[in-house]
């Protein structure tokens, strides 16, 4: 912990730390099924609102916050799945941020929506002020804990029958469905996981941020929560706990550099996602790039057998 | 045990099957041949689910599967292999065969989280089918590579090995053997000829003619997406539609 300070990573930081890889494994899922979906942070959103207004208003421990939240982001995410997982590349990525609008602006507008429905005022999100105050709840050992869960039950998921069935559908998804593998059930259950886990980011973060509003959850958010994949690397799910760390201690070691900061930070992820095309959790790219560095080409000549 | 009656498939206005008929009984081995562009990939595209004809039924086993998911048609017992290689080709070879055991497995992903005794055994038996497998198609030794690494003619073998590993009862061979030299085709037509005797029911599309004499017990001649003839292969050899079709007419 010492050493982690003396570089400028003191325990707030280290939480954003935790939240962001955690968010970095959420898209990890479905980029790991070969799904370009960025509505991680719209999941966020719902689930962070759900947590905290159950938290706040509703008196509920952090557990409870913490189920509830990720409950509705996961129910919420079925009906969403459904049709929008017929699309792909591109077009998935614009239909999920649309969605991600969706979701930002109902919230905004949540409190005169529900009032003018129920036909008395209401006061749960409380627009484009956010909500403050939310009692602090989450400790630094508690995101340990849970990111450690988690990265658990992703590594063993490698090694099952759902996930084998994951990788197949990203490579090939005719030949994944002739395999026998029903590919809606299986990108549309990703899509709930990823959903229920960055949902369970938000309202984590939620209570040690203590303050939330929607502008925090718009398309920003959901790009940052791709750069944390796409720096740390999709190969394994190391990557994204990694770039996640990055990403986010960064400018916080950087922090002498002042107003350069920014600018020293986008270098960086230039350099990676030019030098490193597979993230900085991949061997085979800091081979090749070892190679490049010492002037060797990768052509290996192979000797003549005599004899 | 596959039974196609009337199959018609449009492409807007691309007649590219045409009210095809057409039965591979039990234990045969029946010939899909015609010229480029004739439809034979479409054919096999909708029996495996890929594709759906625009009309006609056709039955697996008495089953209707003409409006079926893929998974589904391949838990009925239909396994397929590609005209172009469509391995998992980041995936190891071990990895290919075991990922054509999907829907033999049952344990959630939750079971393998905490190691059950149901998922542990089920690996097992995922591995010792593999093994059988990787063995009797000669690839034992590259059980760790990547599928995408491979020499051409083992990854054909290879994507053989996958489709076997589903336990099908019907096989679907688009043009196993191009590609390949002739030593090659002959080796293949001896293992399609073992996997009938084994009780396999297969149907292949081929170009290469020697194959089809190895192997087939009758022929289909696809022509513009039509049936325009059906017999043994020795049959088809001397049909002059057939000659007509891949050659042309003899004009005076």
């Amino acid at each position: 912990m010492e050493l982690l300070r003396s570089i400028g990573i003191s325990e707030p930081v280290l939480q954003f730390m935790l939240i962001n890889a955690i968010l970095g494994l959420s898209i990890y899922l479905t980029l790991f099924t070969g799904m370009f979906s960025l509505a991680n942070a719209g999941f966020m959103a719902i689930g962070t609102y759900t947590g905290v207004i159950l938290t706040q208003q509703f008196g509920l421990p952090l557990w409870g916050g913490l189920i509830g939240g990720m409950l509705l982001a996961g129910l919420i995410a079925l009906p969403i799945g459904l049709p929008v997982l017929r699309l792909r590349d591109i077009y998935l990525a614009i239909a999920t941020i649309g969605f991600g609008e969706i979701v930002r602006i109902l919230i905004l507008n949540f409190d005169p929506l529900v009032s003018s429905i129920v036909g008395q005022p209401i006061k749960m999100t409380y627009g484009a002020l956010g909500i403050s105050g939310i009692p602090q709840l989450t400790q630094t050992w508690h995101l340990v804990v849970f990111l450690i869960i988690i990265s658990y039950c992703i590594a063993r998921l490698h090694r099952s029958r759902f996930g084998r069935a994951m990788a197949a559908i990203r490579q090939d998804e005719q030949a994944a469905a002739n395999m026998g593998i029903n590919v809606v059930y299986v990108k549309n259950m990703v899509f709930i996981l990823s959903a229920v886990l960055a949902a369970a980011a938000g309202v984590l973060k939620a209570h040690f941020a203590r303050t939330i509003d929607p502008g925090d959850y718009g398309f920003s958010q959901a790009v940052d929560i791709l750069a944390f994949a796409v720096l740390g690397g999709t190969t394994t799910f190391v990557g994204p706990i990694v770039g996640g760390f990055v990403l986010t201690a960064m400018p916080e070691i950087l922090r002498d550099f002042k107003q350069y900061r920014g600018i020293i930070n986008g270098v960086i992820l230039l350099l990676v996602i030019v030098y490193l095309p597979g993230g900085l959790v991949n061997p085979a790219g800091w081979a090749r790039l070892w190679q490049r560095l010492r002037g060797k080409s990768s052509f290996k000549p192979v000797e003549a057998e005599t004899g | 045990m596959l039974e196609l009656r009337q199959v018609s498939r449009l492409f807007g206005g691309l007649q590219a099957l045409s009210q095809v008929d057409m039965t591979v009984p039990a234990n045969k081995i029946v010939g899909l041949i015609g010229p480029n562009g004739a439809g034979k990939t479409t054919l096999i595209n909708n029996i495996s689910g890929l594709d759906h004809p625009t009309s006609g039924t056709i039955h697996m086993n008495g089953q209707p599967i003409q409006r079926a998911a893929p998974h589904q048609i391949t838990r009925l017992g239909i396994a397929r292999t590609y005209q172009n290689i469509r391995l998992f080709s980041e995936m190891t070879v071990l990895e290919n065969l075991l990922i054509s055991q999907h829907s033999q497995g049952k344990a959630s992903a939750l079971e393998s989280l905490i190691f059950s005794g149901r998922y542990r055994r089920e690996e097992q038996t995922l591995r010792e089918n593999a093994a059988v497998l990787l063995k009797r198609f000669n690839l034992e030794h590259l059980a760790h590579l990547r599928a995408g690494t491979l020499p051409y003619g083992d990854q054909r073998r290879l994507e053989m090995a996958r489709a076997l590993a589903i336990n099908p009862r019907l096989m679907l061979l688009d043009e196993p053997t191009a590609g390949m030299n002739p030593v090659e085709t002959h080796e293949l037509g001896t293992q399609i000829l073992r996997l009938r005797d084994e009780g396999m029911t297969i149907l292949v599309i081929e170009h290469d003619m020697s194959l089809i004499h190895q192997v087939c017990d009758e022929v289909y001649v696809l022509s513009f997406g039509q049936i325009i003839a059906h017999g043994t292969p020795e049959q088809i050899k001397n049909d002059t539609t057939v000659i007509e079709a891949y050659l042309g007419r003899e004009d005076e």
